[in-house]
């Protein structure tokens, strides 16, 4: 895809998402309400407006070819940019995903582990310390520390014994 | 005198134990945070900002401010080791800084970036304690109408003075407003834009959300697009001597750095201009100013301390607005704004009369953080060095780590940690179309208090929206939005208009 198709794709897109603010905003008032002023709707409504008027520009600019982007033949990612981003925001779903499972700590230690080792390609000897120890000081600085429980999923029981040491 | 007393009080609050272990610990994170290439103060705050819960309002603040400061100090380290700005205030500081380095005088333009950082925040720290009571007290004639007309001249000016694209700077304001909007409506208590009936929009979508997001997250996909996970680190020679020497070369720059600190003060006082275009401009006037502009680009030590000073200078001025006005200059302001509410202070001229040792603790800090930051930076620059040949594969997923407990931690919901993946993703695909992120989320954090404003303003007017022109104040703060807004699209007509005739020119002849 090149630069000027994904210029073209961003703005349609925001533009729906624009409508789609609008009708949602329009749920509470949207006019004026007698002893009360302005809807609940209406600041998010007219805004909402104001975005699809700006995509409706950028889609005209584009039209136009007024922007850089809008003539650029350039690829909007290159191969290597495209790995980057799909390991990355892939990885990164499926350990918020593994969170419900097996819990904060363990997702984390999954994600350090096949990051380093699969994107960054280092040796065991760098990917064990840094997914074991940093995942466990997040535990004592968030648990002990700042009492803030992060979930742990079905790996609950596993901590007990680490409670008994914090609390 | 009355400041002076309000000072030393400010001094002796930032002093105690705590505060100044929390300023010294700031200063070396942000060190590092500005070091590495990617990372910015406006990350290091939005990632670190969660983890301050744990000490009270006054430490929290005074350690953020810290990690600002240091952060301006240390993007200089990776503009000059690696030829790439740790932020993008630190752009300028590579045009001299890089080929210094390459001449084997790296250890030169650290120092001249840290003295210039040191002056410049130093000078800008002074102009601040003068300028923010008499602001303060200024403001406080200013009611919700004003209040509101201010937040659209912040906003004016990102449109104005930005030098992004219009339609997408005003697109970015927009939705950051509306997302600002979600949750529930203060006045009439109903839900408002629940998507998909979700039961975690309900508490609205933190600011700190879209700021992680898009700072961390996607800072850090946009970092890993342009490094590949590889730098080159220059070598460099570092004895005492060395340093000495440097610091009797820098003579010829005291002009630069003064002319540079005010500079970067004044516009980084304006909402979004801030430190990038403060550096630019500092670097471009040493250049005019210089008898030997040509040798600027080529390694020159003012090519280096210019923009440094500058972006230092307006650090402080970016918090000026944001303490005295309660508008931010700058994201990381934006972001300090956000966490001062969080902790149930309302930054604005109020906070000068009722929080007296809340705001003078955090000026008396920014004396002393300069103070100690110099002293750290230039004692362990081989250190920081060292941290910047860390391979980015292992910190990238490092920072995604502090994102997701960071992220996870204000509310305890994993519905806002899946959003900070969203807009990461979102913010990164738009930032490579230009869509500038900055006003967003400075339009997160203020939207609740402009929607507040207007409202008010509106019910006690029986919505006769004339009030807004007819208070002198509000009207010269929409005149000025307004013009703000209409100047860059009148000059790019001209522009647009200039080419056209020139066009028809060559093509008649």
């Amino acid at each position: 895809m090149t630069v000027r198709t994904a210029e073209l794709l961003m703005a349609i897109i925001m533009g729906v998402f624009s409508v789609y603010l609008m009708w949602k905003s329009a749920e509470l008032e949207i006019g004026w309400v007698p002893g009360e002023g302005p809807g609940g709707g209406a600041w998010p409504f007219w805004l909402s407006a104001g975005m699809l008027i700006c995509c409706a520009a950028t889609l005209f600019r584009w039209f136009m070819r007024t922007t850089p982007q809008s003539r650029s033949s350039e690829l909007f990612m290159d191969r290597k940019t495209w790995q980057i981003f799909t390991i990355t925001a892939g990885s990164l779903a499926v350990t918020l995903g593994l969170v419900y499972f097996i819990g904060m700590y363990f997702a984390l230690m999954l994600f350090l582990s096949f990051y380093l080792r699969v994107v960054g390609a280092h040796s065991w000897k760098v990917v064990l310390p840094i997914s074991f120890f940093l995942p466990a000081s997040a535990f004592f600085f968030f648990e002990g520390l700042l009492k803030i429980i992060l979930p742990k999923g079905y790996a609950e029981p596993l901590f007990y014994p680490l409670y008994r040491l914090i609390y | 005198m009355e400041i002076l007393d309000l000072l030393l009080a400010g001094f002796a609050e930032a002093a105690t134990p705590q505060n100044l272990l929390m300023m010294v610990l700031g200063c070396i994170i942000g060190l590092f945070v500005g070091a590495l290439p990617g990372l910015g103060s406006v990350n290091g705050v939005a990632i670190l900002l969660p983890i301050t819960f744990l000490v009270p309002p006054n430490a929290a603040i005074i350690f953020l401010a810290a990690v600002y400061y240091g952060a301006m100090y240390g993007g200089a380290i990776s503009s000059v080791m690696l030829g790439i700005p740790g932020a993008s205030t630190a752009v300028a500081t590579v045009f001299d800084g890089r080929p210094l380095a390459m001449q084997g005088k790296a250890d030169y333009a650290l120092v001249a970036a840290a003295v210039g950082s040191f002056c410049g925040g130093t000078i800008s720290v002074i102009l601040f304690t003068l300028f923010a009571p008499p602001l303060a007290e200024f403001a406080l004639k200013f009611g919700p109408a004003e209040e509101f007309a201010l937040m659209m001249l912040a906003f004016a000016t990102f449109v104005g003075l930005g030098g992004d694209d219009i339609p997408k700077t005003l697109f970015s304001i927009c939705i950051g407003l509306v997302l600002a909007a979600v949750g529930l409506d203060e006045i009439s208590g109903q839900p408002r834009l629940i998507f998909g009936d979700i039961t975690g929009f309900y508490h609205g979508i933190n600011f700190l959300v879209l700021a992680i997001g898009i700072y961390g997250i996607g800072e850090m996909l946009w970092t890993l697009e342009i490094t590949r996970g590889d730098v080159q680190v220059s070598q460099a020679a570092f004895s005492f001597r060395r340093i000495i020497d440097a610091f009797r070369q820098l003579k010829g720059s005291i002009v630069t750095i003064i002319s540079s600190s005010f500079l970067g003060y004044f516009v980084g006082i304006l909402p979004a201009a801030g430190a990038t275009p403060a550096s630019l401009m500092a670097y471009g006037l040493a250049k005019s100013l210089s008898d030997t502009p040509e040798e600027f680009g080529k390694g020159k030590l003012s090519g280096v301390a210019a923009p440094e000073t500058a972006n230092n200078a307006a650090s402080t001025g970016s918090m000026l607005p944001m303490l005295t006005l309660g508008i931010p200059g700058s994201p990381t302001t934006a972001i300090l704004l956000g966490g001062m509410i969080i902790w149930g202070l309302r930054p604005g001229p109020l906070l000068f009369q009722n929080h007296p040792d809340f705001v003078w603790g955090l000026i008396g800090s920014l004396y002393l953080a300069n103070f100690f930051t110099v002293i750290i930076n230039i004692a362990f620059i081989p250190a920081f060095v060292a941290v910047l040949r860390l391979p980015f594969t292992i910190l990238a997923p490092v920072i995604f780590l502090l994102c997701i407990v960071g992220g996870f931690a204000p509310t305890q919901d994993m519905h806002d940690v899946w959003l900070i993946w969203l807009f990461g993703l979102i913010g990164y695909l738009m930032r490579k179309l230009d869509y500038p992120v900055a006003p967003a989320v400075l339009a997160i954090v203020l939207g609740p208090l402009a929607e507040r404003a207007l409202r008010q303003t509106l019910v006690g007017e029986r919505g006769d929206v004339m009030i807004f022109i007819e208070r002198p104040l509000s009207a010269t703060f929409l005149v000025l939005a307004v013009i703000l807004t209409i100047v860059p699209i009148v000059k790019m007509a001209r522009i647009k208009a200039r080419r056209r005739r020139a066009a028809e020119d060559s093509g008649g002849s």
